[in-house]
C-alpha cells in the first residue's frame, strides 16, 4: 500500500477471544483516510467482530476479551471515553434499525443526546442531503421511520450516523436485507460519502468491495490473508488462497 | 359404517362437546358476574352512594363516598410504592443483571406473587400497623404496593426484554451511555407495553380485601390525611355483605359493581393502550 496515505486508523496485532475461543489472530491493518476499505472473507471469518472492535462495540457483549491496539489519529481508542469514541466512529448495521421514533427525531438523536450545540434542524436536513434520502422525506419528517421501505430505511440510518459528523463510518453489511435496486443507492452513497468521513464496510459480497471500494482485506478463520488496494486484491491476488475465494472455489 | 368407525365419529364428537361447553362456562361466569352485579347493583345504586357517608345502623340511605376515596388514597399510595420500585428493578433485570442475579430476583418475585394476599397484609401490619399503633392508610397502601411490585416488574421486564437488541446497538453507536440508550430508546419503545403491565398490576390489587382488613381496617367516617384508619371499596363490601341489614346487602351490591366498573374500566383502557399505535418490529 503507498506509503504516502494517511491512516485515520491503525490496528496492530489485535486478537479477539469469546470466552475461551479465539476468532481474531494478530489482525495488523492501517485504515485509510478519505477512503473505502472493504473487509470481505466467508461467513464466520471474523469481519464483522473486527469491525465492531474498531468502535469497541465488542464490548457489549458480555465474556469477549480483546489483545492488540487499535489508533484512532493516533491516539489508543481504549483509552478513551466510550461514548466520545463512538460519536467520533458511526456505525451501521446489518438490518436498518430505525428508532421507534419520527424521521426527524431519529437523524436528530445523536445531536440531542449528545448536546450538540448546532442547529437541529439545520444538521437534520445536511445529513439527510448527504445521505440521499432528503427529497423523498422532506414533507413527511414527523412521520414515523418504519413508514420508510427498507432501503430507506437503511440510508435513514446513515443519515443518523452522519449526524453527528463522524471522522469514520463503519458499515456491517449494510445491503444485505435490501434489493438491488436499494443496494445500489447505497454503494452510490458511499463512494460520495468517502470526502466526508473514512468508511470501513464489511460485506459477503465480492462485486460489492470491489465497486465500492479503494483497498479490500480478505480475512479467512480469523486471519487476515490478504490486504491491498481493491484492483490488485481482485485481479493479481498473491495468496492462493485469496485466489481460490475471489473466483468463488468456496465461500 | 364400521363400528370402529362410529365410535370414533362419536368420541370425536363428545369431546369436542365437552371443549366448547368448557370454554362457554369460562365465558359465562364473567357474564354471569356481570349480569348478576347489575341486576342486583344497579337497583341500589344512586347518586347518594358517591356523596354521602355510610348512614348509622337502622336508618335507611346513605352513601360510600369515604370508602371511595379511601379506595383511591390506598391505590395511589400502592402505586407510588409499587410501580418505581417494579419499574427500576425491571431495568436493572433487563439490562444490567444476568445469569444468577436475574434468576434469583425473577425466582424472588415469581414466589412474592404467589405470597397469599392475607400473608402480606400481616406483613404490613407488623411492619406498620404495631410501631404506629394504630390502622391507617399508610399501611394500607403499603400492603397493597407490595403486591404490585412483583406484577409490574415481571411484565416491564417481559416488555423491556422484547424491544429488539438492534435497537440498543443503534443508540450506542451513536455514543448514548447505557443510561442515555434505556431512557431514549428503550423504555419508550416499551412504554406502552409497560403502562398497560401498570394498570393490570392496578385493576389486581383495587380488588384485594384481605391485606386491608387489619391494616387500613375500616372507618365508617372520612379519614382524613394518611394515618387513620380509612374505608375502601372491598372492605366495605365485606362488611356489608356479612351483615344482618336488608339494606346493607343493596348497597354492597351496589359497591361490588362500582369496584368492577372500574376494574373492567381499566382492564379496557389498558388493552387499547396495547393494540394502539405503531409496535416495534420483531426481527
Amino acid at each position: 500500500m503507498p506509503a504516502a496515505l494517511s491512516m485515520r486508523m491503525t490496528i496492530s496485532k489485535v486478537n479477539f477471544f469469546y470466552g475461551s475461543k479465539q476468532t481474531l489472530f494478530d489482525i495488523s491493518m492501517g485504515i485509510a483516510t478519505n477512503k473505502v476499505t472493504a473487509l470481505i472473507g466467508p461467513s464466520g471469518c471474523g469481519k464483522s467482530t473486527l469491525l465492531r472492535t474498531f468502535n469497541r462495540m465488542h464490548e457489549t457483549v458480555r465474556n469477549t476479551r480483546l489483545e492488540g491496539e487499535i489508533l484512532l489519529d493516533g491516539q489508543n481508542i481504549f483509552a478513551q471515553d466510550v461514548t466520545a469514541l463512538r460519536r467520533r466512529i458511526g456505525m451501521v448495521f446489518q438490518r436498518p434499525n430505525p428508532f421507534p421514533k419520527s424521521i426527524f427525531d431519529n437523524v436528530a438523536y445523536g445531536l440531542r443526546i449528545n448536546g450538540s450545540k448546532l442547529p437541529i434542524a439545520e444538521a437534520v436536513e445536511k445529513s439527510l442531503r448527504h445521505a440521499a434520502l432528503w427529497d423523498e422525506v422532506k414533507d413527511h419528517l414527523h412521520k414515523s421511520a418504519y413508514e420508510l421501505s427498507g432501503g430507506q430505511q437503511q440510508r435513514l440510518c446513515i443519515a443518523r450516523a452522519l449526524a453527528v459528523e463522524p471522522e469514520v463510518l463503519l458499515l456491517d453489511e449494510p445491503c444485505s436485507a435490501l434489493d438491488p435496486i436499494s443496494t445500489a443507492k447505497i454503494e452510490e452513497l458511499l463512494v460520495q460519502l468517502k470526502d466526508l468521513c473514512t468508511i470501513t464496510i464489511v460485506t459477503h459480497n465480492m462485486q460489492q468491495a470491489a465497486r465500492v471500494s479503494d483497498f479490500t482485506a480478505f480475512l479467512l478463520i480469523g486471519q487476515l490473508i490478504e490486504f491491498s488496494p481493491t484492483p490488485q486484491l481482485f485481479t493479481t491476488p498473491a495468496d492462493p488462497r485469496t485466489e481460490a475465494y475471489i473466483t468463488g472455489r468456496f465461500g | 359404517m364400521s363400528p370402529g368407525l362410529r365410535w370414533r365419529k362419536f368420541v370425536s364428537g363428545f369431546m369436542l362437546t365437552m371443549t366448547g361447553v368448557c370454554a362457554a362456562v369460562a365465558v359465562s361466569v364473567l357474564f354471569f358476574i356481570l349480569g348478576y352485579l347489575v341486576y342486583h347493583g344497579g337497583t341500589s345504586i344512586s347518586w347518594n352512594f358517591f356523596t354521602k357517608l355510610p348512614a348509622p345502623v337502622g336508618e335507611a340511605g346513605g352513601g360510600m363516598a369515604n370508602a371511595i376515596v379511601g379506595s383511591a388514597k390506598l391505590l395511589l399510595l400502592a402505586s407510588l410504592i409499587g410501580v418505581p420500585i417494579g419499574f427500576f428493578g425491571a431495568i436493572y433485570l433487563a439490562e444490567f443483571s444476568g445469569g444468577t442475579v436475574a434468576f434469583i430476583v425473577r425466582y424472588a418475585a415469581d414466589l412474592l406473587n404467589g405470597v397469599p394476599s392475607i400473608v402480606i397484609g400481616i406483613f404490613a401490619y407488623s411492619l406498620v400497623v404495631l410501631p404506629f399503633k394504630h390502622f391507617s392508610t399508610l399501611a394500607g397502601g403499603c400492603a397493597l404496593g407490595l403486591m404490585m411490585i412483583p406484577i409490574t416488574l415481571r411484565s416491564t421486564e417481559e416488555f423491556l426484554r422484547a424491544v429488539p437488541g438492534t435497537l440498543r446497538e443503534g443508540a450506542m453507536a451513536l455514543g448514548a451511555s447505557k443510561w442515555k440508550t434505556i431512557g431514549t430508546v428503550i423504555v419508550p419503545a416499551a412504554y406502552r407495553g409497560i403502562l398497560t403491565a401498570v394498570l393490570l398490576a392496578f385493576a389486581r390489587v383495587a380488588g384485594e380485601t384481605a391485606p386491608l382488613l387489619f391494616t387500613a381496617f375500616g372507618n365508617r367516617f372520612w379519614s382524613p390525611g394518611w394515618n387513620q384508619p380509612t374505608a375502601s371499596l372491598p372492605v366495605m363490601i365485606f362488611t356489608y355483605a356479612i351483615a344482618p341489614y336488608e339494606d346493607w346487602h343493596r348497597q354492597a351490591w351496589a359497591a361490588g359493581l362500582v369496584l368492577l366498573g372500574l376494574i373492567l374500566v381499566i382492564n379496557i383502557v389498558a388493552r387499547a393502550i396495547l393494540s394502539r399505535g405503531i409496535a416495534v418490529p420483531r426481527s
